[in-house]
């Protein structure tokens, strides 16, 4: 017991570390992953989006933001919010109903589930006769018609979920009153869709998928009006007025209907195919929107020729003689109309067109000549194009921010400058502590910067490296530009784009020095590029150099992609970030490792092959490092190799399988009937399913080797300026660590300033350490007199750091996937160590210095290690001593591209990618918690409210 | 070729040898025996073989045939003549190692369990009987006297060995003892030797072996891949308790067993003990992990433990809890300071029982 209360479990250090460090995921940023519902409530102003794993997600003006998550983890077919409340339904493809409410607690609203229902038909009746097709929140509030494939229309209480067992609408009183000729029973089947009459709550109109549209009279139970349409509906749409309605078709063609007490069977006003004549696929949701001038917006999904254009992802909008015919490049999921929703107003005004597709939202601004698009403050696809790495830069200085977000502006002048029309709710969250940049890299050769402040993940500029490069696709070739009088009249919008032209240009390393403005990049073929933020465009060569990292090796052959062609003579840039330096590495395997020291002017560079270093300033290589073992055949050929080893492991399991069959086929014998065949392929089944229980997964144990392969992959690389030789004077010095647990130190020479391009830098090696485990050096890390992590470069120059402590003896820490040991600098002796893996049985994949602070008092904070495991736990470990502090699971240990993506801030939050399209946000620290916190206030109500019950999304999800 | 000698060790000893079928004897003065250096120069001297190797033994109170090769060995040897001290010479390149240890024929069973016994190693620390030093340590069985019948811990000596550690292991399941009577439970098993490898040539690993720790870290509960890179981590020094799946060669201890209890059924492990051992484990191996510096491209050498100065003696105490907390949670010890203090010896030693005779029947190597 005594050990227990041994200074290690100090219980005013304990205090301390509840003061310190605190585990929450805070807010998912970015686009759902695979949405599979829209809502949008006119009276809230705020839009739900359900996915496909029962997610829930609303979101109003920007930071206001609610998620829930169904239990069933089931796709969430429909949402609709309920008239003038804080409610909604969702809907779930295992038909159950989940009521929604936004409740405040504790000062800020909270999305959550209240009931759930599944509706239940008689004993013994197929299931057919419960699926629910259709929802109807009434505008009384009090109940919801639910149409089902049996063509029943059942009514539930609410909240309760209490069936109305008497006023169940059966086909067979829909059929009552109909002629007898379309009297079928077959007519009322499958009921697609529901709408309630825009005037007088106690309509209903009642639309079968086979044709058939019936306006019900809840009052007196009976069907007032039949339309017979002859078609398959899809869907059906009321006019503001109430006095037409249009149904739209399977066929591609659109209804106009009249809605008069002298006529109970109307014939259509209009029947029109906007895409023919040749067949068109379904328009399977359409909108009719009355305007002051007269001319009404028809705005529809789909429609296109079947034939030429049937694979297009489109919505048309229609006014007066304007048409254009928006195509997506993802599938579209759902869309809704913002217009006027205050009562009185005689027409419906639409403002914007909001549409859902799979991979992005996108705004369309109707208010504005030509439909500019809305750039939205949140919801942004981060995977436009795939992302390869990510780079987080906190606490940006004013000037930077702004120049950052001035080049930005120059990129979006082709957005609306409408404001976000989707703006319920009250952010009352504090303004964000600091500036934080996001930057991620993406395979396409962009680099997207990202705001990262708030709850908003905002794209601020996007750079992109591909006009250094001739490439196959020449940018200029655009195949968007369509003729004036093309038809359909397809105009190409959103930014999903996952087809890289060139997967050479994806960028694999990003660092961004924000004191000095440099950016350095570095890519899948060897390329790095220096940059500089210009504010004005500008025209000029970029410098190209090329790295020779096989230098003194001979008699080897790059098997991979060869390096990328460069643009000869000037190239245009735009404002904002423009290299200026371009270096490519021989063989052009990928950029494994990057540093920038915006001080001294250099750049540094690791593949699988070596390491270099280049003077960007005198535009010079210093020196290159080969750091391949020369029987490292796997690094040495590149990744095409690997491709070759795969392929050859497959064939060789397939010809496994085949043999297996083989002799299967022999243990057969010769009969030839049926169930003897049968009897040996269960037989073989079993014993297959045998051979599989009896070798299962096994992993080598074996020591690593200096023969490993990819020992030589340089995995960082560290500037530092410290006592590399002697104890008395310091230097600049370039550490660089690789795969085979090898150390690199190199003392560097840099001209003072005044004489900085006449004298070249100079580079020496110092020191070169073997950790003897030989597991990958993932950090490199100097600590100074205090133990205190040394400055970013130019830190110091911005008095935003302290200076070093040379005074007293600098510390080397080095952090490979199994150890963190601490040496003694400048004689090099072991001082301390943690073996993690030994003890633990994880390995290191991040590891980050950061910052925290207490909650309690404002002058304390330390330094610790933010170490992100293998098995996706995120340790803390103190320095300089390497304590664990505390260990929180973070990520499942499965999701190796989520732990791989995962990147920490220089204050203790930390981002991971959740999906291709989603980051998680999560904090370690008491003190910086950024997530959202938000009042969602029931606006006030009018004396006429029953108009707002025309919710404006009237879902199109269907059967499938 | 056999020398023998008896040195008689009283207050003035007197020796006798024996050369082929020469005899010496002389005396040494038992309060002040000097060190083995010294004592193997007047061996050499008596002999007159000055540059001959020899390996030098004695037969102890119990008649085993005991080296003498260090200071801590030659003291014990003087300390027990009684009061003559009968010494054996043998040159090196033709001697017969197997003469050490339990092929002397009258050798007693509880001679080295009684060493090993912790009080024993307080009274009479230091005693390190260690085969010369062109014997490399290859493994060995180890802990013999704390664990179960039914485990083994096994050290791999993979420093200074060309050979791979080469084997395999899987996920399977065993059957456990639990309050609620048998349950299966999830294990990692060896599912491979490699031929030629380390852990083949060793004979102490078998197929379907559960292995129950990794350097006295529990496995249970953590994934293969987990133990997989705990192995590898360990891999310069690995030590490994298994169940094997052949539990008839089981060392049977006479010392603190009475009876069957050799063939005892499959029991749990003692959850204590061998985690005590294990932080044991972890700060032994230190030792032999040195990393390696090249200075200014000069030779590389090992780099040196930092010399505790005021301020990293501060820090060293900060690694010691380090080691403590980061354990924590299965870590349950009071013995642990008495199990430190005794430490490494009783490691080292092999143990004298049935069990490794079929082994060394196998030719392999066994340290002492």
């Amino acid at each position: 017991m005594r050990r227990f209360l041994r200074p290690g479990h100090d219980p005013v250090r304990e205090r301390l570390k509840r003061d310190l460090f605190q585990f929450n995921k805070t807010v998912e940023h970015g686009f759902p992953h695979q949405p599979s519902a829209l809502g949008y409530s006119p009276f809230l102003r705020l839009m739900a989006i359900g996915t496909r794993s029962g997610a829930i997600k609303l979101y109003g003006a920007p930071g206001v933001e609610f998620m829930g998550l169904h239990e069933e983890n089931n796709t969430v077919m429909q949402i609709h919010f309920i008239p003038d409340q804080c409610q909604l339904v969702t809907l779930l493809d295992d038909n159950s109903l989940h009521l929604w409410s936004l409740k405040q607690h504790g000062g800020a609203s909270e999305l959550q589930e209240e009931h759930r229902f599944t509706l239940k038909g008689p004993p013994g009746s197929p299931p057919s006769a419960t699926q629910v097709t259709a929802v109807l929140p009434h505008s009384s509030r009090e109940v919801l018609y639910l149409g089902t494939e049996s063509g029943n229309i059942f009514v539930v209480e609410l909240p309760s979920f209490r069936v109305l067992e008497d006023r169940t609408i059966t086909p067979e009183a829909v059929l009552q009153r109909i002629p007898e000729d379309n009297c079928n029973r077959r007519s009322c089947e499958l009921v697609e869709a529901l709408r309630e009459h825009p005037k007088n709550p106690d309509q209903i109109l009642i639309g079968y998928s086979r044709g058939l549209i019936v306006l019900w009279d809840l009052q007196n139970n009976k069907a007032t009006h039949h339309f017979l349409g002859s078609q398959q509906l899809e869907n059906l749409y009321w006019q503001r007025d109430g006095s037409k309605f249009i149904s739209c078709h399977y066929d591609g063609s659109y209804t106009q209907w009249p809605v008069s007490s002298d006529n109970r069977q109307p014939e259509p006003l209009e029947n029109t195919v906007p895409y023919g004549p040749f067949p068109c696929k379904a328009i399977s949701k359409i909108y009719w929107q009355t305007t002051k001038n007269g001319l009404p917006y028809i705005i529809f999904q789909g429609g296109m020729p079947r034939a030429s254009y049937g694979d297009r992802h489109s919505i048309s909008v229609i006014h007066g003689s304007q048409q254009t015919a928006f195509d997506f490049t993802s599938r579209v999921i759902d869309f809704f109309i913002i217009f006027s929703s205050d009562p009185a107003a005689e027409f419906d005004d639409p403002s914007a067109l909001v549409v859902l597709a799979e991979e992005e939202l996108v705004v369309i601004d109707l208010k504005s000549a030509g439909w500019p698009a809305v750039h939205p403050p949140y919801l942004a696809s981060l995977h436009c194009s795939a992302i390869t790495c990510s780079h987080h830069v906190s606490n940006i200085p004013l000037k930077l921010w702004e120049r950052i977000i001035s080049a930005g502006s120059k990129q979006n002048i082709h957005y609306s400058s409408m404001p976000w029309p989707i703006d319920g709710g009250t952010n009352i969250a504090p303004d964000p502590p600091q500036r934080d940049l996001l930057l991620t890299g993406h395979e396409d050769g962009t680099v997207r910067f990202w705001d990262a402040s708030g709850v908003c993940l905002h794209l601020l500029y996007k750079l992109s490296t591909v006009r250094v490069f001739l490439t196959d696709a020449d940018p200029n070739d655009n195949m968007n530009t369509l003729g004036e009088d093309e038809w359909p009249p397809l105009r190409k919008v959103g930014t999903f784009d996952p087809y890289s032209d060139d997967p050479r240009l994806g960028i694999q390393k990003i660092y961004l020095c924000k004191y000095s403005g440099y950016l350095a990049v570095a890519g899948t073929a060897g390329q790095v590029l220096v940059m500089e933020l210009n504010d004005e465009d500008a025209e000029h060569v970029v410098d190209h150099a090329e790295a020779d990292l096989l230098q003194d090796q001979e008699g080897y052959r790059w098997k991979g992609h060869e390096k990328l062609k460069t643009r000869d003579g000037p190239v245009q840039f735009e404002a904002g970030f423009q290299p200026f330096v371009l270096v490519q590495c021989q063989p052009p395997a990928v950029v494994t490792s990057l540093a920038l020291h915006s001080e001294w002017k250099l750049v540094a560079f690791g593949t699988s092959h070596g390491f270099g270093l280049f003077d960007h300033q005198q535009k010079r290589l210093v020196f290159v490092k080969c750091t391949l073992h020369p029987s490292d055949q796997l690094a040495l050929e590149g990744p095409l190799s690997r491709v070759k080893s795969l392929k050859k492991s497959l064939r060789q399991s397939f010809r496994r399988i085949r043999r297996s069959r083989v002799s299967s086929r022999k243990r057969r014998g010769g009969g030839g009937n049926a169930s003897e065949v049968q009897e040996a392929n269960a037989k073989f089944d079993q014993d297959a399913l045998q051979e599989m229980e009896l070798a299962p997964v096994q992993r080598k144990i074996e020591a690593r080797s200096a023969e490993d392969s990819f020992t030589g992959f340089v995995r960082t690389l560290y500037f530092a300026d410290t006592f590399l030789r002697d104890s008395s004077r310091h230097c600049p010095s370039l550490w660089a660590g690789t795969n085979g647990g090898t150390v690199y130190a190199f003392c560097l020479r840099v001209p003072p300033a005044e004489r900085r391009m006449d004298e070249p830098v100079r580079a020496e090696q110092a020191k070169e350490i073997q950790l003897m485990h030989r597991a990958p050096v993932v950090g490199i890390l100097v600590l100074d007199g205090r133990s205190t992590p040394l400055p970013e470069p130019l830190e110091v120059a911005h008095d935003l750091s302290k200076s070093p402590d040379m005074q007293g003896s600098h510390q080397l820490l080095v952090v490979s996937e199994e150890q963190f040991k601490v040496f003694t600098l400048p004689k090099v002796s072991s001082k301390l160590k943690l073996k993690l893996t030994a003890l633990e049985g994880c390995r290191v994949r991040k590891v980050t210095v950061a910052n925290f602070g207490s909650c309690k008092t404002d002058d304390y904070s330390e330094n610790d290690l933010a170490v992100l495991t293998n098995l996706g736990d995120i340790q803390i470990i103190s320095l300089p001593f390497l304590k664990l502090q505390i260990r929180y699971p973070c990520i499942r240990k499965e999701d190796v591209s989520g732990i791989a993506s995962c990147v920490f801030t220089k204050y203790g939050q930390g981002f991971y990618l959740i999906s291709p399209s989603e980051f998680e946000r999560f904090s370690l620290s008491t003190k910086w918690l950024v997530e959202p916190r938000c009042i969602v206030d029931m606006p006030e109500l009018t004396s006429n409210n029953h108009v707002h019950n025309r919710s404006g999304t009237e879902n199109a999800a269907r059967k499938s | 070729m056999n020398r023998a000698q008896r040195g008689a060790a009283g207050s003035r000893g007197l020796g006798t040898m024996e050369f082929g079928a020469e005899f010496r004897r002389f005396s040494l003065e038992r309060s002040k025996p000097g060190k083995f250096e010294e004592f193997y120069g007047l061996l050499q001297h008596v002999h007159k073989i000055p540059n001959v190797d020899v390996l030098v033994g004695y037969t102890d109170i119990h008649g085993d045939l005991l080296p003498i090769n260090n200071d801590d060995n030659y003291h014990k040897a003087v300390s027990t003549a009684n009061p003559l001290l009968r010494i054996f010479i043998q040159r090196k390149e033709d001697a017969d190692y197997s003469a050490f240890g339990t092929d002397t024929m009258t050798r007693k069973k509880n001679v080295l369990s009684n060493v090993l016994r912790p009080d024993n190693h307080k009274k009479k620390p230091h005693i390190v009987i260690s085969m010369p030093q062109d014997f490399r340590p290859v493994s060995s069985i180890i802990d013999v006297d704390i664990l179960p019948e039914t485990h083994r811990r096994v050290r791999l000596h993979k420093h200074g060995s060309d050979k791979p550690l080469g084997f395999y292991i899987r996920d399977g399941s065993s059957v456990r003892v639990t309050p609620h009577g048998l349950e299966k439970v999830p294990g990692i098993f060896i599912s491979r030797l490699v031929p030629g490898g380390l852990a083949q040539s060793t004979g102490l690993l078998a197929v379907n072996d559960e292995v129950l720790e990794v350097n006295g870290i529990e496995v249970s509960g953590k994934s293969l891949d987990q133990v997989t890179d705990m192995m590898i981590a360990n891999s310069r020094n690995l030590i490994i308790t298994v169940r094997p799946a052949n539990q008839r060669n089981n060392v049977v201890r006479n010392s603190r067993t009475s009876g069957s209890s050799g063939q005892s059924t499959e029991s749990s492990l003692p959850s204590s003990t061998p985690n005590i051992l294990g932080n044991l484990l972890q700060g032994e191996e230190d030792s032999d992990e040195e990393d390696i510096i090249i200075e200014d491209s000069g030779e590389p050498q090992q780099i040196p433990k930092a010399a505790p100065t005021s301020e990293s003696i501060e820090s060293l105490s900060q690694i010691e809890l380090l080691h403590e907390s980061t354990q924590n949670g299965f870590l349950p010890s009071s013995e642990m300071n008495l199990n430190h203090s005794a430490g490494s010896i009783s490691m080292e030693y092999e143990v004298p029982e049935p069990g490794r005779k079929s082994l060394e029947e196998d030719g392999t190597i066994i340290t002492l």
